[in-house]
């Protein structure tokens, strides 16, 4: 396949992400059965599988966005399965959405700032002016600077072209400065060039956290992600580096369909 | 997922350059004298209706407008005062200061617990099951003695307020309803442009993305349903004072349709919108009473009228004509 993997071999981190048999039964539709997944610290994972594999499903366990029917879910060790949703965020994993997330009738700089403005601890403060946000426009301003939108700053979300809300809600994401950063097909419904950006962002921001990200697009996986787990009907088909999983002819069957 | 056009409106103004903070203090002092003023020319108990009416569409359009929550059932919170108010007033002889607040503080409870399980679930099922509290708060009025039934309280004495102002005379009364009436909406206003403003915006754009930011959205929509539910009570507590009874009508769920009426045809998501919506539908009511039964029939024709025509609402069109024609 294309370009050779231009990786090091991945950092030996301790586990930062880990489950172990997550299932999810939707009243016997079982989206994902099974899945043991381990995230290694400082490293760029990338799960993959055809449609309906159960990946966004993952994602959602892992956010809490909805329940698992079984199995356990560790971050740094501690057991989140029953956590909430704002919980899981808080402490320091966050997701991105796989339909641009952004907040349509903000401005971009006030996008950002919803984001970072919870850790003044005001955020419940409403008898105090809206003035006092102003702090943190300068941080604001420098987020915006690393995904190219700082000249945007005063539009209104809405306005923006796809491939600019894609880059406005990584900005949004990183301004939780989180650990752990979970991108559903962060490339998806791009052009070309857009893709080229975003690999670089995501290149760029993985130097100083965790990375697992969704990804269709396996030319993206190929030279970004150290490790890759295949899914297929909510179970792991494979997993390990882009040649050992490209080469495995169980991926290969699931992909391209070679009969039986 | 867009938000309300009254507001996108609004925003427009802003970036357009219609609405400056300097036009915007201007038109607050404006309003705030003309509001002084206004006594003197027009029927000042049929103003106390509109004020307490503004105050209780401004409360709803925080909900509506600005946290992107429909309740079906703001009347409990207004009718619910109205009979505490005036059975402190009335039966244990409380003073007017603390009947008030007696009314607001029941509306706010209630506001905690009727919005602590209502927030759980959105859109229709959030409104409707703030109707079903309405509703049971409703019939409980209809049995309860200490309400008089069909009847409703009447005769609800005014009393002194802080002991030393008599408000069985119009003007203070009405002065005092004013200032109830700007407290209430400095409150809103302050709410809506707060740290705390931005969050629950955040929630009415995305709400999913706002809960992976890290906010309890069930919390932040709790706080704003109270605030809402405090300042409908307050309402409710004051318009009970003023016309000396408290009735069914104010805790049957056509108010609760009233005051979405109102809040959509101001503008909802505009600050002043819902007053502008109030003083519409409480003059038309007042001055179409003549014609008996047709005023619904009226009302509802300009309802479908506005929301056809006027999708931004009142306020929210007049922002729209000066910014395609400035001044």
């Amino acid at each position: 396949m294309s370009a050779a993997p231009k990786l090091e071999a991945p950092p030996a981190g301790d586990l930062v992400l880990e489950t172990r048999g997550l299932t999810k039964d939707f009243r016997g539709f079982v989206a994902v059965s099974g899945v043991d997944l381990k995230v290694r610290r400082g490293t760029i994972h990338a799960l993959i599988g055809p449609n309906g594999a159960g990946k966004t499903t993952v994602f959602n366990l892992l956010t809490k966005f909805i329940q698992p029917t079984a199995g356990t879910i560790l971050f740094r060790g501690r057991d989140i399965t029953r956590a909430r949703p704002a919980d899981v965020a808080r402490e320091g994993m966050v997701r991105s959405f796989q339909v641009s997330a952004v907040f349509p009738n903000l401005t971009v700089l006030e996008n950002v700032r919803v984001a970072l403005q919870r850790p003044l601890g005001t955020s419940f403060h409403f008898w105090k002016s809206d003035q006092t946000l102003r702090a943190l426009h300068g941080r604001a301003v420098e987020l915006l600077e690393a995904v190219d939108l700082a000249g945007h700053r005063d539009e209104v979300a809405v306005e923006l072209p796809y491939g600019r809300k894609r880059a406005l809600e990584l900005a949004t994401t990183l301004a939780l400065d989180p650990e752990v950063l979970l991108l559903d097909e962060p490339t998806q419904g791009m052009g070309h060039e857009d893709v080229g950006r975003v690999v670089e962002l995501i290149r760029r921001v993985a130097a100083q956290r965790t990375v697992l990200m969704v990804e269709h697009n396996l030319s993206v996986v190929a030279d970004l992600c150290h490790t890759i787990t295949v899914l297929q009907r909510g179970a792991v088909l494979a997993e390990g580096s882009y040649a050992d999983v490209s080469t495995n002819p169980r991926v290969l069957e699931a992909y391209i369909g070679v009969p039986e | 997922m867009s938000g309300p056009p009254g507001l996108q409106e609004a925003r427009a103004a802003y970036r357009a350059g219609i609405i400056t903070p300097g036009r915007k203090r201007a038109f607050f002092i404006a309003m705030a004298l003309s509001g002084l003023a206004l006594p003197l020319a027009v029927y000042p108990v049929f103003l106390m209706n509109v004020l307490c009416m503004a105050l209780f569409a401004s409360a709803f359009n925080l909900l509506l407008g600005y946290t992107g929550l429909l309740s079906f059932g703001h009347a409990a919170f207004l009718g619910s005062a109205g009979y505490v108010t005036g059975h402190v007033l009335k039966e244990w002889g409380w003073p007017p200061e603390l009947g008030l607040l007696a009314g607001t503080a029941v509306a706010t409870l209630l506001g905690l617990l009727i919005g602590g399980l209502a927030i759980r679930r959105s859109g229709i099922y959030f409104a409707m099951i703030t109707l079903g509290f309405a509703q049971m708060l409703y019939f409980l009025a209809v049995q309860l003695p200490f309400t008089g039934g069909e009847d409703g309280l009447q005769g609800i004495p005014r009393g002194t307020l802080f002991g030393l102002i008599p408000l069985d005379r119009t003007l203070p009364l009405y002065y005092l309803v004013y200032a109830i009436f700007l407290l209430g909406f400095f409150v809103i206003y302050r709410t809506i442009h707060s740290p705390f403003g931005h969050v629950l915006r955040s929630i009415r754009e995305n709400e999913p993305r706002a809960l992976s930011l890290g906010y309890d959205v069930d919390r932040y929509k709790l706080v704003a349903f109270v605030i809402s539910a405090g300042l409908s009570g307050l309402a409710g507590a004051t318009k009970a004072l003023v016309l000396q009874f408290a009735t069914l009508t104010d805790a049957h769920w056509h108010k609760s349709g009233e005051v979405v009426l109102m809040t959509l045809l101001g503008g909802m998501g505009t600050v002043m919108g819902p007053s502008v919506g109030a003083l519409v539908v409480v003059t038309m009511d007042n001055y179409l009473s003549g014609v008996g039964d047709w005023v619904t029939v009226i009302i509802g024709s300009v309802f479908v009228v506005g929301v056809l025509a006027f999708r931004r609402g009142l306020v929210g069109e007049a922002l729209h004509f000066a910014r395609n024609f400035p001044i």
